[in-house]
């Protein structure tokens, strides 16, 4: 069961974390549709690592609920990966992140709809429709950014290379993996990688920007090492429950 | 508790009057919201499932079914959440699709799940004003996470389309 409930913590965190970053966008966005779009993004995300949270806690079996979960958990058990975490440096970062995230995201729930886990698989049939939407919209922006005009071409290209080291960690597998993939309910994630590389390969030409070389690569969010941003994240999420602590919605 | 036919059957009337808290010409009924109704000991179990992840409507569904029911003496409700099978626009029925456009949203084009990642099959969506088919996408997010943002060429009117899921 430990293995298991670590297994939703990572795929709930993700969204959880992405879906924060991507809210703090709420009235920054470019123009109103984009607004709308960034922000009904994160919603949908949200929803997802609620459902993924309720079953977390739900798996775990030890009176914490979906709540205790996003609001009571230090850094160092949080599980996303440092992509999602990487600040909103500008609208080119905000996309490239999302490009990279929902093509993960995409193939990953293609394969866990299939899941050995009736629970993971049903979550991830619904979050499958709703990714894909994720997925062409930030395909879309990559191409018009890639395409457009000299510093949108600047800018992407900057994102990509400034992203790229944190995308090889959306594939590390451990013990947990191991153990889940044998029962059917985790998914390999080299399976994953070369799905997400052909797709990152054709939108890239499409777009005309180049894959960056391979180097640095960020490591270490399955113990629960963080980049610094994550506790800043953290801090804004978790205050006012931890401050008041009876509160209700 | 043992419930009759009947009493399924008048508890299904009953949640055919709440509407959808942000399109109200839509029932949860229309939506298909509501999966199912039994019994359980002395609890009445309405199952449940959301239309998107993350849709705000939820919570305000689950105490209008609550309030709904305890108007009508109908205590002990509880409230279950399914997610399989997913919720899909194809549930909606065509006399409510029909309820959609004359509200002003163009309804989704049933069978037309988008299935293409980038660019492909664009769907032919229907202005809810003229008629036209002459229409392009502004942003596929609208007003709400279901919705798109549509604009027509011909009256030049923008308009939300209901989008498939
Ligand atoms: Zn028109």
């Amino acid at each position: 069961m430990k293995n298991l409930f670590k297994y939703i913590l990572r795929l709930a965190d993700n969204s959880l974390i992405l879906g924060h970053r991507l809210s703090e966008n709420c009235s920054w966005g470019p123009y109103l549709e984009e607004d709308i779009s960034i922000t009904n993004t994160a919603l949908d995300l949200l929803g997802q690592a609620e459902e993924l949270l309720i079953y977390a806690a739900e798996v775990e079996n030890e009176g914490r609920t979906a709540d205790d979960l996003a609001y009571k958990r230090p850094e160092i058990e949080y599980y996303n990966v440092q992509l999602t975490e990487q600040p909103n440096e500008d609208f080119a970062h905000i996309q490239v992140r999302q490009f990279f995230m929902d093509a993960f995201n995409f193939y990953l729930y293609s394969a866990l709809k299939n899941s050995s886990d009736t629970t993971i698989a049903a979550i991830s049939a619904k979050s499958l429709k709703e990714v894909t939407y994720h997925l062409r919209r930030s395909s879309e922006w990559m191409i018009r950014l890639g395409k457009g005009t000299s510093e949108s071409k600047e800018r992407v290209n900057k994102a990509v290379n400034n992203l790229w080291q944190f995308t090889s960690e959306l594939f590390e597998m451990d013990e947990v993996d191991e153990a889940l993939i044998s029962e059917g309910i985790a998914v390999d994630l080299n399976e994953i990688k070369k799905l997400w590389n052909d797709k990152v390969t054709e939108i890239f030409e499409m777009a005309n920007i180049s894959k960056p070389e391979d180097g640095y690569k960020a490591t270490g969010s399955r113990k629960g090492y963080h980049t610094e941003y994550l506790g800043y994240i953290l801090a804004e999420m978790q205050y006012l429950p931890r401050a008041y602590p009876t509160a209700k919605w | 508790m043992v419930v009759k036919e009947e009493t399924y059957q008048h508890i299904w009337e009953l949640l055919k009057d709440i509407p959808d808290p942000e399109i109200p010409v839509l029932s949860i009924l229309d939506l298909g919201v509501v999966r199912t109704i039994s019994s359980e000991e002395n609890k009445l179990i309405i199952t449940i499932t959301p239309t998107y992840s993350g849709c705000p409507a939820m919570n305000q569904f689950e105490d209008d079914i609550v309030s709904k029911l305890k108007e009508n003496g109908i205590d002990n409700v509880i409230i279950k959440m399914t997610y399989d099978p997913p919720w899909t626009t194809d549930w909606i029925n065509d006399e409510a699709k029909k309820r959609l456009e004359d509200y002003g949203i163009a309804p989704p084009v049933k069978g037309t799940q988008d299935k293409g990642i980038l660019f492909k099959e664009k769907v032919k969506v229907r202005c809810p004003q003229c008629k036209s088919t002459n229409t392009e996408v502004i942003s596929q997010f609208g007003s709400t996470a279901c919705k798109a943002l549509y604009k027509c060429n011909d009256c030049l009117e923008p308009f939300d389309y209901f989008k498939c899921l």
